[in-house]
């Protein structure tokens, strides 16, 4: 026996990991920290250099960072542990029978162990010039390097898609001087990340610093010039400029791979809790993978998912089981958090904070006691407190009331948790109200005084009374100093989204210049995200009346009939009036209905109330057809569906008629040519008879005229319905003229003034005869303004909705998506 | 919005034929008609067209979080369980549905009630309107 002994070296097991990006890498980190001595490590990157950290591209893009500065892994790392670099050559094919990998130059590598960290492939959207130059995507440094080359010269760059990525490469291009639109298919930007409320503030915010928002936008084509790109094209027709298009439509695992090694994949490569593939040799980990169904693109779950794999890979199993996410970051300089399912649901409660002034929105959704999600915009500081209880389940209950204003605030605990106890151990002279500089004390005084009501407290001292986002702490001060019994309920707000009433919120629509209906819910401290069916349709109706011309309406919303401009029956079809101007038609009109009718195989027509006529039964499918049909007869929409002008209902008058003063029937269709059209706050009805006989019955009517033999009786404020109301007289006028003039600022007073489904029987009530006269006649020039403001509003709605719609607008409303039917039908 | 649910997926098409805000619907050969939301905050839901109290087309009602007002009579429904909310008690059908690289996929079984279908049945499944 020879003394000399060799020590064998144990051959180490093979380990070769696909992806030198942030997961390839911690994983072999971890690996490394349980057992550095056990595996023989290779790492095949695509990107000719080191680990680097990809989610500082972003500030390398803006400027703010070096490539050196984001290298997580500089090549000594490598050399320390004896790692095997393969840079620059991807590889091409696993061989699972072989145990090798194959590199596109050809190089074979064998392995014991393998580790996929493909990571993900941005999404490049199908669309024609998709391949131009210029067109760049936004995932490695290449990429950037492309877009700070185009940078460099100036210019407009396009970015598709307002994701988180997207708004990156946006923010990074717009620092480097170029002119930025970003075009995003959702309405809503980052809408992954946040609800419909804080994406307004962010665009607004954007918009603000010169970039282009465009959103549900479709790019339907990217155009070029030999080969360059020039600019895009939506599906709208809208045409952008750009000399660079940067595609951040989304990202995809890369499972290109693994598919074409057989191993099971879904979405992404399917692993179980310990990164395991379908092959026990073969694990994945990081953005390729699908586990327990989902697939993350963010960073977070990556820790958790090495720390799983390595402990697999040394033989100490530990298992993954999902992560659930936050989202922390800056765009821009702005602050965004967002966590866990927001969505909301039936058994949700959404806790929303609203401070227009800050520039700040914060929505909790608790469900069962616990925190299920959050997002914050502007202020982010307790992010980390909310994630902790939502991530631990705690249940919240206790503090509930006091969850929305933070941590330091609700974990007081005990007495603070207590908005009310809270607000009591407030200082005299702490400030309650900031638009109006009111302190505690200044509010608790005018109270003592005998202000008992929000309302009063507003009018006496002016807390709350501006912008209304000091609302809580008022009624508090209130509950406090009179006892939670005592306080009298004030004015009925608009509904359970908002504190203010209709007055209020038309009156700040106007004082705030506010546009669309995001605007005016985030500005007035709405509680819920996007409203609901009561003060949609209320919005809609203020803001189209506030902004003729320039707001366009929101057609999601508007109730059912209104947006299909026909009446919805109990069965689901729908019934159409065309318009019969003051009662009157021809035989040509008549004879287009008939052929509608047998046509469309309407079951029923019906002479209606107003003087027209009715088809019953029409298929939504066929509401297009139809109005085609009645418009190749000059007849237009009749609005019987619409809190609008409906009809005017005449009697034949001095024409015919042998009692007849005036020609009525002229005078109805006058007025009706003139008011068609117009969305009112609820419906409306105007009449006019020839003689007191009153056969039109103009005084159940909100507007009617009955001639007389010296002029024209002006009525108004009449219904039949289930509370009966009969006119009030107006004033007389002499001429037809003024008859009309005085119809128009009537109608716009209503218009104005009333609340969304207010007839005008009970706002004449509510507000009584004499300040509607008052608002008329104490300012001789008074009516002609008011009647200047409705025919301007004229001007934009007097457009025949059918017409679009028989030329094709809004098609989807009237089809189906398709049809599902089983084979044999199909065949048949 | 991932379901659970184990089975064959119909492809109804696009994400991008559902504008936010709205829903379309999906007639089906004997059976009721699918109606197919897609919220303010970007999630799709199916349900039967059918409202629990008097049947009226839920997809034309107004949607807002993830409820939806029905146009005949205004009971809200969640989009989520089908429940009517608040005081009305009542369920619609939901249809299970998920999301994949933009397409909408129905539960093929949760669609399909009765008749015979051949396996794989491609041209059995959905035919443009």
């Amino acid at each position: 026996m020879n003394a000399q002994t060799t020590i064998e070296t144990p051959k180490r097991e093979k380990l070769v990991v696909i992806g030198n990006g942030m997961a390839g890498c911690r994983a072999v980190e971890e690996v490394l920290e349980r057992d550095a001595d056990r595996y023989d490590i290779t790492i095949f990157g695509a990107e000719p250099r080191v680990n680097y950290n990809r989610i500082m591209l972003s500030p390398v893009l803006a400027g703010e960072k070096t490539f050196e500065e984001i290298v997580i892994n500089g090549q000594d790392w490598y050399d320390d542990n004896g790692i095997t670099l393969v840079g620059g050559d991807p590889v091409d094919h696993i061989d699972r029978e072989a145990k090798t990998v194959v590199s596109r130059s050809g190089r074979v590598e064998p392995y014991d162990k393998l580790l996929i960290a493909t990571g993900s492939d941005p999404f490049i959207i199908p669309i024609p010039g998709n391949d131009l130059e210029g067109v760049v995507t936004f995932r490695d440094l290449d990429d950037v390097d492309t877009m700070l080359a185009a940078a460099e010269k100036g210019g407009d760059a396009v970015v598709i898609g307002g994701g988180l990525l997207g708004l990156e490469a946006a923010h990074g291009l717009s620092l480097r001087g170029m002119k930025v639109t970003v075009v995003h298919l959702m309405p809503t930007l980052m809408e992954r990340q946040l609800d419909e409320a804080a994406g307004y503030l962010l665009r607004q915010e954007l918009e603000g610093r010169g970039q282009t928002i465009l959103t549900s936008a479709n790019t339907k084509v990217i155009h070029g010039v030999e080969g360059k790109v020039v600019g895009i094209e939506l599906e709208d027709g809208t045409k952008v400029k750009a000399d660079i298009v940067v595609m951040a439509a989304g990202i995809k695992p890369a499972t290109g791979l693994a598919k074409g090694a057989n191993l099971e994949c879904e979405r992404g490569i399917v692993v179980d809790d310990h990164m395991v593939t379908s092959d026990p040799d073969i694990l994945a980990v990081g953005e390729c993978v699908q586990h327990r169904g989902a697939c993350y693109g963010l960073v977070a779950p990556l820790w958790e998912m090495c720390r799983s794999l390595a402990d697999h890979l040394t033989e100490q199993p530990s298992g993954y089981e999902g992560s659930v996410t936050s989202t922390k970051l800056k765009v821009s300089g702005i602050d965004l958090f967002s966590a866990g399912d927001f969505s909301g649901g039936e058994d949700c409660e959404d806790i929303v904070m609203r401070d227009a002034s800050r520039g700040i929105y914060k929505r909790v959704v608790v469900k069962d006691g616990k925190i299920v999600g959050a997002v914050l915009y502007g202020d982010t500081a307790d992010g980390n407190w909310y994630f902790d209880l939502l991530k631990k389940e705690e249940d919240i209950s206790d503090i509930r009331e006091a969850l929305i204003f933070g941590q330091a605030f609700a974990s007081g605990g005990g007495a603070l948790a207590d908005p009310n106890a809270a607000v009591a151990a407030l200082s005299d002279d702490a400030e309650i109200c900031g638009c109006n500089g009111v302190s505690k004390g200044k509010v608790v005084q005018c109270i003592n005084g005998g202000a008992h009501s929000l309302d009063a407290v507003r009018s006496t001292c002016k807390a709350s009374a501006s912008c209304g986002s000091c609302t809580n702490l008022v009624e508090s001060l209130l509950a406090i100093t009179l006892g939670e019994d005592a306080v009298a309920s004030g004015p009925k707000t608009m509904c359970k989204c908002t504190s203010f009433t209709h007055d209020d919120v038309r009156r700040l629509i106007l004082e705030k210049e506010l546009k669309v209906i995001p605007q005016v819910m985030q500005e007035l401290h709405w509680t819920t995200p996007d409203g609901c069916s009561s003060c949609r349709p209320a919005l809609n109706y203020y803001l189209l009346c506030a902004w003729p011309g320039e707001y366009e309406d929101d057609e999601k919303s508007r109730f059912v009939n209104e947006r299909l401009h026909a009446n919805i029956q109990k069965d689901g079809t729908y019934s159409v009036v065309p318009r019969m101007w003051g009662g009157l038609t021809s035989p040509k009109e008549l004879r287009a209905i008939a052929d509608v009718v047998e046509k469309y195989d309407a079951p029923m027509v019906k002479v209606t109330g107003g003087q027209r006529l009715d088809i019953f039964g029409i298929k939504k499918e066929d509401l297009p057809a139809v109005w085609a049909d009645l418009n190749a007869a000059g007849m237009v929409s009749g609005h019987a569906y619409g809190k609008a002008l409906r009809t005017v209902k005449t009697c034949v008058g001095s024409e015919w008629c042998r009692f007849g003063t005036q020609d009525s029937t002229g005078l109805g269709v006058k007025i009706e040519k003139m008011t068609w059209g117009s969305y009112m706050p609820h419906k409306f009805k105007i009449a006019v008879s020839g003689c007191p006989r009153n056969c039109a019955e103009a005084t159940i009517k909100d507007f009617g005229v009955v001639c007389v033999d010296s002029g024209y009786e002006l009525h108004v404020g009449g219904n039949g319905g289930i509370k009966v109301r009969a006119t009030d007289l107006l004033c007389k006028v002499e001429t037809e003229e003024e008859a009309m003039e005085h119809c128009a600022a009537f109608i716009q007073l209503y218009r104005e003034d009333a609340h969304y489904l207010e007839r005008t029987a009970p706002w004449l009530e509510r507000k009584g005869l004499d300040w509607i006269k008052s608002q008329l006649f104490d300012d001789p020039e008074r009516i002609t303004r008011l009647a200047a403001r409705f025919r301007l509003s004229q001007k934009y709605w007097q457009v025949d909705p059918w017409a679009g719609r028989a030329a094709g607008a809004h098609k989807d409303l009237h089809s189906h998506i398709a049809e599902i039917r089983p084979l044999e039908m199909e065949n048949a | 919005m991932m379901s659970a649910t184990v089975g064959k997926w119909l492809d109804i098409g696009p994400t991008t034929q559902i504008e936010p805000g709205t829903a379309r619907t999906l007639p089906v050969a004997g059976a009721d008609e699918i109606a197919v939301f897609h919220t303010m905050r970007g999630e799709f839901y199916a349900l039967v067209n059918k409202c629990p109290h008097k049947q009226g087309p839920l997809s034309q009602g107004i949607i807002h979080g993830d409820s939806v007002s029905c146009p005949l009579h205004n009971w809200r429904i969640s989009l989520k369980s089908g429940e009517a909310l608040g005081d009305d008690k009542g369920c619609t059908p939901t249809i299970p549905l998920k999301v994949d690289n933009g397409r909408i996929y129905l539960l093929r079984e949760a669609v399909i009630p009765t008749g015979p279908f051949d396996e794989p049945a491609p041209a059995a499944q959905v035919a443009a309107a």
